[in-house]
């Protein structure tokens, strides 16, 4: 299969988005932003050529009749707990060889047995997560390893006495360097696993063939059609925040902005205004009707009301991210919030606590001041016209969009349609794609960036 | 508001004798006490240049100090300065660098200390602080200040009432108290031959700036243009030299024009002009080259700026005119950049946008400035709706090094030309 490729590396998350030569997304991916923004970039890259191989593994799972539908999600799930497992491996082996270094060679005696039993506590639990249904507070390993090791270190430490800072001292200095460090993902045999695990009926042979009969043996060997069939990628576009340190070849670079308005453009063609917030900018795009940007304004030298200013509030509330939408949609009166810096509004949420107002009224204040900052945004960057799209991480803040309704409607009046999609987080990853797919069909050349070799061996 | 020294990096023959001018203006102002000459503090809009060289006073321009010492990576300190002497963070950058510098000593761009002013002379034009800016120095100082009060442009018209309102001043106040201070009589044919020098540099700074009609435009008319208005803007004006300077610097942009070359930039001259902009608003200064490079890297060209015209709107039609020499001066004066309305600013832009073909337009609004950024988001819509031609905004600072965001600004750049390049292609790519 030949893919054109858009990553869109954000100050928070990292996403990438893979496009058949037709324009039909085939594989979607995102992670945590880090220190090392190839890595970041790979490991996107890498989520989304996995999905894009599910993709076509249900599909042909599909047309050989066989229970495709109830089958795809529990291969995905058991995909991913693999990998997690692959992960806490290298992870366990990073810690141990922490406790190596001289730094903490004194303690290697005391912590290298409690901290081995940590991680496996740590995979014991990981069946748990990735139950089918089963909620996850993130989907990042970063989030789900530190949740796993704090509980386990804590329990352990409590037990045996042991210095609980210092061993979490030795994760973070280890998480640090596994996620830094390019990973090498054997999607064949990671998907191998995965697909024992789901039809466990027969034992595979010895040398991990599958037996060659049965529905097992069936599944199986689309699972190696599958994890084998090459996967070209001929054209990448880049984008995302921190421009000069872009870890893709210049030429391969086009602006957020204009990839936000062609992804928003292209999943709402009547698009002719966006709002993108992300985790530190927040982006307010006009657009003509072929989806070209033709206006813009984004916020300039201070990031309050964007992702990290969420971010920071769900901490101080000791929550995830994700529970503050539902938790603000429970007020019953929303609390003036006159602060729109973070760390002032973060102590203002603080006094009105203390006052004993109900923290659903203090989160729905907080939405709408920071909505207020974006529509001010909006009208300097020509207002808002029909149709009106809302993307960014924000975007899936169920508050936020319901405040940003009501603005829209209080400003503008009634009659303009506010677009909120579920993948709105993937609109400048889908819009470098796009760009990426002009470049083909233009006959342009494409530079690939160094961690995307090519299959056919050209390299990047 | 104002212009810098000759400090590019590649340098033609016309600035080094702009540097050559400035050097020697400066020697002659650390030699001002001992030789018993008197100075001047003016500003740059609205400079009675020739009248204060016809009764050989010395101007200094404090807007020019304080853009050097942004060039020169000295404002942070000097802003730090005025900060801690009470001046709020909100206050114009020029004005507070200004007074740092004062209070660090007054040790002026090429090292030498500054002469304390004799007089400021306030030719009001159009920008409030300016005001507020003397009102400081005449506390600082204990000097006198001499007012001149030009009527600001509502309308976009020099009405005979306004000439003869300013005239008036200049006869009876202004004049009186420069001839009180260098201690003789104005002589007028001194002031009028002056005043038939700047109008033939003012004829060549107009041929320079029409240059840029020819594709691709030999000169950069915002970047490269803060360096021709040099003198013109400063303590030139009316001198031989400046005579001498535009000749050179008409010859040298005609020469580039015949050879089909682009303009002279601090990494050499520019090839491949891929966008001709207008630009409105000053340049940041503490960032200056990085912020240049920042379009010459997209092959974008200035064509027409504005900034470039706040210390004289000649290519409207005014010259200095040695015949009616104070009516000409009170003009000159009402005619600055600085003292038009949003209307006639509007207007003017939109003359530059089609006169010279530009493929669009970038607004720096300056945080500090609201004389010159209020309003500027309106005066983008307006442009836009009249053109078709699409705007760009970004946002620095004068000279306050903590208001200029490099990756935020380039992010915009970047996005806005990119944007320039879909659109010329007719669809997304």
């Amino acid at each position: 299969m030949r893919c054109v490729v858009g990553i869109d590396l954000g100050s928070t998350t990292t996403k990438a988005v893979l496009l058949d030569e037709s324009g039909g997304t085939v594989g979607r991916g995102i992670t945590n932003s880090r220190s090392n923004y190839e890595v970041a970039s790979a490991v996107a890259r890498d989520e989304a050529l996995t999905a894009a191989r599910f993709h076509r593994l249900e599909r042909a799972l599909g047309a050989t009749g066989r229970e495709a539908p109830a089958l795809g999600p529990a291969l995905r799930e058991a995909f991913r707990l693999e990998l997690h497992l692959d992960q806490i491996e290298g992870l366990g082996e990073e810690i141990a060889r922490q406790l190596a270094t001289p730094l903490y060679a004194q303690h290697a005696r005391e912590l290298g047995r409690p901290l081995a039993e940590v991680m496996d506590l740590a995979r014991a639990e990981a069946p748990g997560l990735f139950r089918d249904g089963a909620e996850r507070r993130s989907d990042f390993f970063r989030d789900l390893a530190g949740a796993a090791f704090l509980s386990g270190a804590e329990r352990i430490a409590r037990r045996d006495g042991l210095p609980f800072e210092r061993m979490l001292g030795i994760f973070d200095r280890a998480i640090l360097e596994v996620e830094a460090r390019p990973a090498h993902r054997d999607f064949g045999r990671l998907l191998h696993r995965a697909a024992s695990r789901v039809a466990p009926t027969t034992t595979p042979a010895a040398d991990g063939r599958p037996p060659g009969n049965g529905a097992r043996g069936r599944l199986l060997e689309e699972v190696a059609r599958a994890a084998a069939e090459p996967i070209l990628e001929v054209a990448f576009v880049g984008t995302g925040y921190g421009r000069s340190t872009l870890p893709f070849p210049r030429e391969a670079v086009r602006s957020e902005i204009l990839c936000h308005g062609r992804g928003a453009h292209r999943v709402f063609p009547g698009t002719r205004t966006v709002l993108d917030i992300g985790g530190q900018d927040t982006k307010a795009i006009q657009v003509d009707a072929q989806g070209v940007v033709s206006t813009f304004q984004m916020n300039d030298r201070c990031a309050a009301g964007c992702g990290r200013y969420l971010g920071y509030i769900a901490d101080e509330l000791n929550l995830g991210l994700h529970e503050l939408g539902p938790l603000a949609l429970k007020a019953r009166r929303s609390v003036k919030v006159n602060s729109t810096c973070t760390v002032f509004a973060g102590a203002e949420l603080r006094e009105r606590l203390a006052l004993g107002q109900d923290r659903s009224d203090i989160l729905a204040g907080l939405h709408r001041a920071i909505m207020l900052r974006a529509m001010s945004l909006l009208a300097r960057s020509g207002g808002v016209s029909d149709e009106f799209t809302f993307t960014g991480g924000v975007s899936k803040n169920v508050m936020a969009t319901r405040v940003l309704r009501e603005l829209v409607v209080q400003h503008y009046g009634e009659g303009i349609t506010l677009n909120a999609h579920p993948d709105s987080i993937y609109m400048g990853a889908l819009g470098a794609a796009l760009y990426a797919l002009d470049d083909v069909r233009e006959g342009r050349p494409s530079v690939l960036p160094t961690f995307m070799p090519r299959e056919d061996g050209r390299g990047g | 508001m104002t212009t810098p020294l000759a400090t590019a990096a590649v340098k033609d023959a016309s600035q080094q004798r702009q540097k050559r001018m400035i050097a020697e203006h400066f020697e002659r102002l650390a030699a001002a006490r001992d030789e018993g000459r008197k100075v001047v503090y003016t500003f740059v809009p609205g400079n009675l240049t020739e009248l204060l060289g016809a009764l050989g006073l010395l101007p200094v321009l404090p807007e020019i100090n304080a853009l050097q010492s942004g060039m020169r990576n000295r404002s942070a300190a000097y802003i730090a300065e005025a900060e801690r002497a009470g001046h709020s963070e909100d206050v114009c950058t020029y004005v507070k660098c200004d007074i740092g510098m004062l209070k660090s000593g007054n040790i002026g761009p090429t090292g030498t200390r500054l002469p304390d002013p004799d007089l400021l002379l306030l030719s009001y034009t159009g920008c409030f602080t300016f005001m507020k800016w003397f009102e400081l120095l005449r506390q600082e100082y204990r000097c006198p200040v001499a007012m001149l009060h030009v009527p600001y442009q509502s309308d976009g018209v020099i009405t005979e009432s306004m000439r003869s309102y300013v005239v008036e001043q200049l006869r009876r106040r202004v004049v009186p108290a420069l001839e009180r201070l260098a201690g003789r009589p104005l002589d007028m044919d001194e002031l009028a031959a002056r005043l038939a020098r700047s109008r033939r540099a003012e004829e060549d700074l107009v041929a320079v700036w029409e240059s840029a009609r020819h594709r691709p435009s030999p000169i950069d008319g915002y970047f490269g243009g803060v360096y021709y208005v040099g003198p013109i803007f400063s303590s030139f004006r009316g001198t031989g030299d400046a005579e001498a300077y535009y000749r050179e610097l008409r010859s040298e942009v005609e020469s580039r024009m015949a050879r089909g070359e682009g303009p002279t930039t601090p990494d050499g001259p520019a090839t491949g002009e891929r966008y001709r902009l207008v630009v409105e608003g000053p340049p940041n200064w503490t960032s200056f080259n990085e912020f240049w490079r920042m379009f010459i890297r997209e092959g974008a060209t200035v064509v027409a700026s504005t900034y470039t015209r706040v210390g004289g709107l000649y290519d409207t039609g005014f010259r200095h005119d040695p015949a009616r020499p104070l009516e000409s001066l009170a003009d000159y004066c009402l005619g600055c950049y600085t003292n038009l309305g949003l209307p006639t600013r509007t207007d003017l832009i939109e003359r530059y946008i089609r006169d010279y073909q530009a493929d669009g337009f970038v607004i720096n609004s300056v945080k500090s400035c609201n004389s010159f950024s209020a309003g500027q988001l309106l005066v983008l819509r307006e442009l836009e709706r009249r053109t078709g031609v699409p705007g760009a905004f970004i946002e620095s600072d004068l000279v306050d090094p903590r208001y200029f965001g490099k990756a935020n600004i380039e992010n915009r750049l970047q996005s806005y030309f990119q944007m320039l390049e879909a659109r010329r292609r007719g669809g997304p790519s």
